[in-house]
Formats: structure tokens, C-alpha cells, sequence
């Protein structure tokens, strides 16, 4: 998912290094604090490990293997916060010493990898695993299948907003980008999903202490910060899922010309203007539909992987 | 398993071009990739020009040129897989190449910033350029910890396969993810052990 430089236009480089900015600073809004404390040698090693897990390679239908993101394992594990900073921290790295995406691409790279991946994961974790307190805990079974499920979900959905950026850079039409784009990771997620529901199975049996005691994200970044954090992470899906939550082609731009921003809409449109989409007839309800269903069964999925890895006699 | 491959840098190399302020590299660099960006469809073909400079640079920055061959064919697969997709515009063959060599062309260009520019100058221009100082020590311990959790990652990996008699599909899923999970319980330690010699040297 790493966007190499060319793709992106200048405006939509523009606008995701813009949001981006916004939630590295709100991640880090409280740093000074805690410059001198044990959260800085924790992320950065834990940044070390995502590096490192992101590396091994699982095998994806037909030949092809994907690798995991671990934004969203990464906020279950640390919280949202110091997750976000964790993940930026490994897609600057591997821009600025590995070559491994783009330097204009950076800011969307950090945004779909670094914060829409850990946000979305951590919100629909706490979604489906509720309110974890003291008092009341969920059940490891609940756990993993959120897990699971919150891994699909943020690596779809960070996949989308990718489509999302190369579809407004017109680079491809996004009927073609965004199906080619999400059904890859679908199938990626799956892994994803799989390899975060194992990790977190084989934690919660070793080491379940160190996923209870007080989180380092409680200490990071306040109430302010998690609020911009949503902020950012809702603006950019907006942005870069219009072009597809619209009826398929070109959504955005039919609103660009209502709304009247005419120079917004020369911007988008200028390259290239007419289209040729063999192929794309599906109706937007039916493909609604089969999302539906599809993540339905997903969700379904996460959940009997998460009562059969936790059940006693798997440990 | 690609990681060493990818892992391999010559940023610690001594050249010309290794020595050159890091600021005017990355500058360099980023002006370079917005200028590709914006040059039209119609006129793309003059970029090779521009990625032969690059060859070039890397070889007066003694950079393998195999190894930097490499490093782009890395990410061609995400290159040539976005740019097929613009075959289904109008014009869509002229598009096609004109995105795959432009691409090209500044992955080529990143790559060779990332093999001439010592880290420690990185981590410099980041700190000048106002990166929320928390950001910047994290950046700097992930490298620093960074091979040592590669090189754990492996030696465990090797072990496990030395141990498991005959790993099915499923018995390979449950090994990779131990591997990461007792990855994640080790540098939870590892944490707490450089924290406290952090403090030992009087790190506050």
C-alpha cells in the first residue's frame, strides 16, 4: 500500500500531508510531557516491531503475498495515540531510509497507513468489544474476534481511501481502481486479520498482564487530542471515499460543479476527461449489497475464529 | 522472505555525494519528484533523461548499481499495477507508459536519497524542521532497534522451523504469529530494560 511518488497530484498530495500534519501533531500534542518518560524508548521500540512484523510476508490467493500493516493490532495493543505515532514513525523510516514509498506521497502514505489504519481499527475495536474497564472485562474470545474483525475493517478501508487518492489524482477511473484496489485487500485483510487474532490469542494465554495494566495512550495526548485525531481521520474519509459514495463515476465532481468550485473542478478534471469503462455496469445498491454481505460474513467469521482460539483446549 | 534485501543500505558509504548537506539532498529530491509529477503525458519520454542522470549519481555515490536495480524492482509491482489500471481511460497506452516511467523515475530518485544520506543527517533535518521532538526520538530508536528485532524475528523464525517436524498451512499461520506475538512481549521488556538505562545515563 506504500504509494510511490507519481501517482498523486499535487493537490491530493497536498491535502493528505495537511491531514496528516494535523493528527501527528494532536498524537503528539502533549510530547513535551513526555519527553524524558518511559513511553519514548516504548514506542520507539514498539515501532521496531511493527517494522520487523510488517516484513514476513503471508501468502494471498494466486501467487501473490501481502504483508501486515498492523495499524489497527498496533492500537489494540498501545492505544490509538501512541499507535498513530508509532506507525508514522515506520512510514517516515522507510520513505527516508529504505526508499519505500513516496517523498510527495509521504503525507498519504502516513495518512492511509499511519492514521486512517490504527483510528479506524481502534474504533471499531472499541465498537465491538465495548468498554473495557476493570470492572468490566470482555471475554478473550470477544476480544480476539474484535481484533480480527477491526484488521479487516482498517485494512479495507485504508485501501479505499488509497483508491480514493489515485481515483482524485486521475490516475485511473475509480470504478476500475477502486473494486482492483479493495478486492486485493479483502483478501489481504483476511491475513491480517488471521495473523492479529493469532498474536493477540497467544498474548492473552502468555502475557495477559501486559495488556491490562494502564495503557501508555492514556498518558499520551488528552481528551483534545483524540478529538482532532477523529476529526482527521472522519475528514479524510470524506474526502477520499467521495468518489465513490456518490453514484460510481465521478461523484465528486458533479458536487464540485453544484457547489459552484469551479477551480476545484478544473483541477480534478484537467488531465484527462472522458472515461471508457468496459465492464462497469453494477449498479451502485447491488454493489451496497454485496459489501453488506460481505462484511457481514467477515464479522461472522472473526467471531468463530475468536471463540475457537480461545476455547481452553487450544492453548 | 525479501526483509534482508530490503534492509541492505549504503547510506553509511563515503562518496561526494554521501557528504553533500542532507538538506539539499532531500530538497533536491523533492523538487526533482514534484517536477515529474508535473510534466504532461505528451512530453514524459524526456524523463529518461532525468533517471539516466540518476544512474549516474549513484554511481559517482558508489552505490551497486545492482543493488539499487533492485531497490526499484521492489516497488514496480505497485507501479506497473496502478499504471495498468489507467489502461482503461482513453489514451490509454500513452498514459500508461507515461505513469510507469515517471514513477519509475522518481522511485529511482527516493531510492538513491535513502542510499547517499547517512541517517544521523535525516534525523538532523527532521529536528530543523520543527518534527514534534517526541516523533524524532521515536524515528531514532526505531532504527536503532530496528536490526536487533529483525535479527531476533529471524533467529526465532529459524528455530521454530528447526523444531516443527512438518508445518501444514494452518500450523505455519499459528507459527508466524508467535513469532510476531512473542516478538511484541520481548520488546515490551527490551522497553523497560533501555528505559532504565536510559535513566542509569542521565537521560530525563
Amino acid at each position: 500500500m506504500h504509494v510511490p511518488d507519481g501517482f498523486l497530484s499535487t493537490p491530493v498530495a497536498i491535502a493528505c500531508a495537511a491531514l496528516s500534519v494535523a493528527a501527528v501533531a494532536a498524537a503528539a500534542s502533549r510530547s513535551r510531557a513526555l519527553l524524558g518518560s518511559r513511553a519514548v524508548p516504548r514506542m520507539g521500540v514498539t515501532a521496531a516491531f511493527i517494522f520487523s512484523a510488517q516484513m514476513i510476508n503471508f501468502p494471498v490467493a494466486g501467487g501473490t503475498s501481502g504483508h501486515l500493516v498492523g495499524g489497527a493490532l498496533a492500537a489494540v495493543l498501545l492505544g490509538p495515540s501512541a499507535a498513530v505515532h508509532a506507525m508514522t514513525s515506520v512510514v517516515v523510516l522507510q520513505c527516508l531510509v529504505f526508499g519505500d514509498g513516496g517523498l510527495l506521497a509521504l503525507g498519504a502514505n502516513v495518512l492511509n497507513m499511519g492514521v486512517l489504519h490504527p483510528i479506524v481499527g481502534f474504533a471499531v475495536w472499541r465498537a465491538v468489544v465495548g468498554r473495557i474497564g476493570p470492572e468490566r472485562s470482555p471475554g478473550a474470545a470477544r476480544r480476539i474476534a474484535s481484533v480480527a474483525f477491526a484488521s479487516w475493517v482498517a485494512t479495507v478501508v485504508a485501501a479505499a481511501t488509497c483508491a480514493g487518492e489515485l481515483a482524485l489524482s486521475r490516475v485511473a477511473a475509480p470504478a476500475v481502481v477502486f473494486p482492483a484496489m479493495v478486492a486485493i485487500h479483502v483478501a489481504i485483510g483476511l491475513g491480517e486479520a488471521v495473523i492479529a487474532a493469532l498474536v493477540l490469542a497467544t498474548i492473552l494465554r502468555l502475557r495477559p498482564a501486559l495488556l491490562n495494566r494502564p495503557r501508555p495512550a492514556t498518558s499520551m495526548g488528552g481528551a483534545g487530542s483524540s478529538v482532532v485525531l477523529g476529526l482527521v481521520a472522519s475528514l479524510g474519509l470524506a474526502l477520499f471515499l467521495s468518489p465513490f459514495a456518490c453514484k460510481w463515476p465521478d461523484g465528486l465532481e458533479r458536487v464540485a460543479q453544484r457547489v459552484g468550485l469551479a477551480p476545484l473542478h478544473a483541477l480534478m478534471s484537467a488531465p484527462m476527461r472522458d472515461y471508457a469503462i468496459p465492464g462497469v455496469t453494477s449498479s451502485f445498491l447491488a454493489t451496497s449489497l454485496a459489501a453488506a454481505a460481505g462484511t457481514l460474513l467477515v464479522f461472522g467469521l472473526s467471531c468463530a475464529l475468536g471463540v475457537w482460539l480461545a476455547a481452553p483446549s487450544r492453548s | 522472505m525479501s526483509g534482508v534485501h530490503r534492509l541492505r543500505s549504503y547510506e553509511h558509504l563515503d562518496s561526494p555525494v554521501h557528504r553533500a548537506p542532507a538538506t539539499i539532498k532531500l530538497l533536491s529530491a523533492f523538487l526533482l519528484v514534484l517536477a515529474i509529477a508535473l510534466v504532461p503525458v505528451a512530453h514524459a519520454g524526456w524523463v529518461v533523461i532525468v533517471l539516466l542522470a540518476l544512474t549516474g549519481v549513484a554511481r559517482a555515490g558508489r552505490v551497486p548499481l545492482s543493488a539499487f536495480v533492485a531497490r526499484v524492482a521492489i516497488a514496480e509491482p505497485f507501479v506497473l499495477g496502478v499504471a495498468v489500471l489507467s489502461l482503461f481511460q482513453g489514451r490509454g497506452v500513452a498514459v500508461f507508459l507515461a505513469i510507469a516511467l515517471k514513477s519509475t523515475t522518481c522511485v529511482a530518485a527516493v531510492q538513491l536519497l535513502a542510499h547517499t544520506t547517512p541517517f544521523q543527517d535525516v534525523l538532523a533535518v527532521l529536528r530543523r524542521a520543527r518534527f514534534p521532538a517526541v516523533l524524532v526520538h521515536t524515528i531514532g530508536l526505531l532504527y536503532r532497534y530496528l536490526y536487533a528485532l529483525v535479527d531476533e524475528m529471524h533467529r526465532m523464525r529459524r528455530a521454530r522451523a528447526a523444531r516443527t517436524w512438518q508445518s501444514r498451512r494452518w500450523g505455519a499461520w499459528r507459527a508466524l504469529s508467535s513469532v510476531i506475538a512473542v516478538s511484541f512481549m520481548r520488546s515490551a521488556a527490551r522497553a523497560e530494560r533501555i528505559y532504565a538505562a536510559m535513566r542509569a545515563r542521565g537521560w530525563s
